[in-house]
């Protein structure tokens, strides 16, 4: 089924009778050429990209639960490549490059809005580095411009401007940034891989998995042995339990991060806005709610829901930033499970046991990086080599010390990120 | 967290110290200082899937009783 403008007018005027299901609900076959552990967002591009790029279509998703029910459906639909850091600007600019045209690939609407990050600075230090990232990110090949003052009340002007702490002096507005619908990027690729051939398998939990003489044979799960030539591993917050079944210890702490959502309004916020100084941004989505969060709560937690000082805190950064919302009620929080590693920087590489692989570690920032993710897992695990634009997330970086991407100058431990 | 490898422990032992974690979904033993209070730094252990917290022991105290001059 090939969704199409005239195809919805069709179906309107003749009582939507002709929509089929996007995806099919098979059995797990007995063997696959490959498996993917984790049906999110990262886990089904990467079943799509496989097929796709690289032909391999006799592979299965593995989702415990449904497909897109983790963070890819808990997140604040950031969209951006604004990143600084060799290693992690060309993967960000690679994967923005991916959204541009990701709904025209996958038939999909994904709500796919470039409607402009803009990043806010608050003293003349701060203002000094937008300046320097927003010149790597051109040279990058991506946009940025440095707004003055007076450029951002033109843009913003509901933002207190004369804040006596933070008083704002200008920003970095990267206007390919924007907003996408997140729970139609997964259901567009899940949707995509399954026009490919793909066994998208929920309510299917992996207990196990199988190695012989360090190499992967399949895996054990609730509804039965699946024997695959390759396994690849991409269950973010819960990366350390399945890495466990390998019999590995990874770089990675799963902590919790809060978001929140106001009831609907009209139109206010046209951007999506990060206060540089308070960690908050926002948003405001197509039907009328305030999109916004800040930092992590700062402990491990597996919970998917945080605590009362960091709900004050955000709310705290969002009035001082703009006194106008402190009107609109609160409608929903609540939380991810993040999986951190030391230097704030994601993992997609081979393990020690041949033919298995992991892609992990994307922080508080996966959103924007399931297609350029999938893109990379997808040729890792098919040619095993690594993808030019992902050659850096190297698992052993941290214990040789050569290629930490510590994009936040904060050190390269965990809890400092 | 208290049983530090040696100096000379090598890149294996620290690497494991410094970055490498169980990440335990369930009970486990975490270092906390009570940073806002007295300072004093806390084995606390914890649930990770519902933030209970079922024992705090000072630090100091633990590290006495693990027999190591700290």
């Amino acid at each position: 089924m090939r969704f199409s403008g005239l195809r919805v007018l069709r179906e309107g005027l003749s009582g939507n009778k002709g929509w089929t299901p996007h995806w099919r609900d098979p059995e797990p076959k007995a063997e696959y050429d490959a498996v993917i552990i984790g049906g999110g967002g990262h886990g089904l591009s990467t079943a799509y990209y496989l097929a796709k790029n690289h032909g391999m279509t006799n592979i299965a998703v593995l989702e415990k639960g449904y497909l897109g029910g983790g963070n890819v459906g808990r997140n604040t639909t950031i969209v951006r490549a604004n990143y600084g850091l060799e290693g992690n600007s060309q993967f960000y600019s690679h994967s923005l490059k991916l959204w541009e045209n990701l709904e025209q690939d996958l038939n999909y609407n994904a709500m796919m809005s470039q409607r402009g990050v803009l990043m806010l600075c608050h003293s003349d230090g701060q203002r000094d580095a937008f300046a320097r990232r927003g010149n790597m990110m051109v040279s990058q090949g991506d946009d940025a411009e440095l707004l003055s003052a007076e450029r951002v009340r033109h843009l913003l002007p509901y933002l207190d401007f004369d804040n006596t702490r933070f008083p704002i002096y200008g920003g970095l507005l990267h206007r390919r940034g924007g907003t996408a619908r997140h729970d139609a990027v997964a259901w567009g690729y899940a949707r995509g891989a399954d026009q490919h051939g793909v066994d998208l398998i929920q309510q299917c939990e992996v207990t196990g998995i199988d190695i012989e003489n360090g190499v992967v044979k399949g895996v054990q799960t609730t509804r039965g042995a699946i024997r695959a030539k390759k396994v690849g591993v991409v269950v973010a917050g819960r990366s350390g339990q399945v890495a466990a079944m390998a019999g590995m210890r990874l770089p990675i702490e799963s902590h919790v991060l809060q978001a929140f959502v106001t009831e609907g309004i009209k139109p206010v916020i046209d951007h999506v806005v990060s206060f540089g100084m308070g960690h908050f941004y926002i948003s405001q989505s197509d039907k009328g709610g305030l999109v916004f969060g800040g930092d992590l709560d700062f402990y491990a937690s597996y919970a998917q829901r945080g605590n009362m000082p960091m709900m004050e805190h955000v709310m705290e950064a969002g009035m001082t930033l703009m006194p106008m919302i402190g009107k609109a009620k609160v409608l929903r929080s609540w939380g991810g499970i993040m999986d951190m590693t030391p230097d704030g920087s994601p993992i997609i590489d081979k393990t020690e046991t041949e033919g298995l692989f992991v892609n992990c570690g994307w922080c508080y920032g996966g959103f924007k990086a399931v297609p350029g993710s999938g893109d990379a897992f997808a040729h890792l695990m098919a040619t095993g080599n690594r993808h030019e634009a992902a050659a850096k997330f190297r698992l052993d970086r941290f214990r040789t010390g050569v290629g930490l991407m510590d994009e936040e100058a904060t050190g390269s431990q965990h809890n400092l990120h | 967290m208290l049983a530090r490898p040696e100096a000379t422990a090598g890149v294996e032992a620290w690497d494991d110290y410094l970055h490498l974690r169980e990440n335990p979904a369930g009970v486990t033993e975490e270092l906390w200082q009570h940073e806002a209070g007295c300072a004093a730094w806390l084995v606390v252990r914890r649930d990770t899937r519902t933030h209970e917290i079922s024992e705090v022991t000072l630090a100091a105290d633990v590290k006495r009783s693990m027999g190591v001059a700290s």
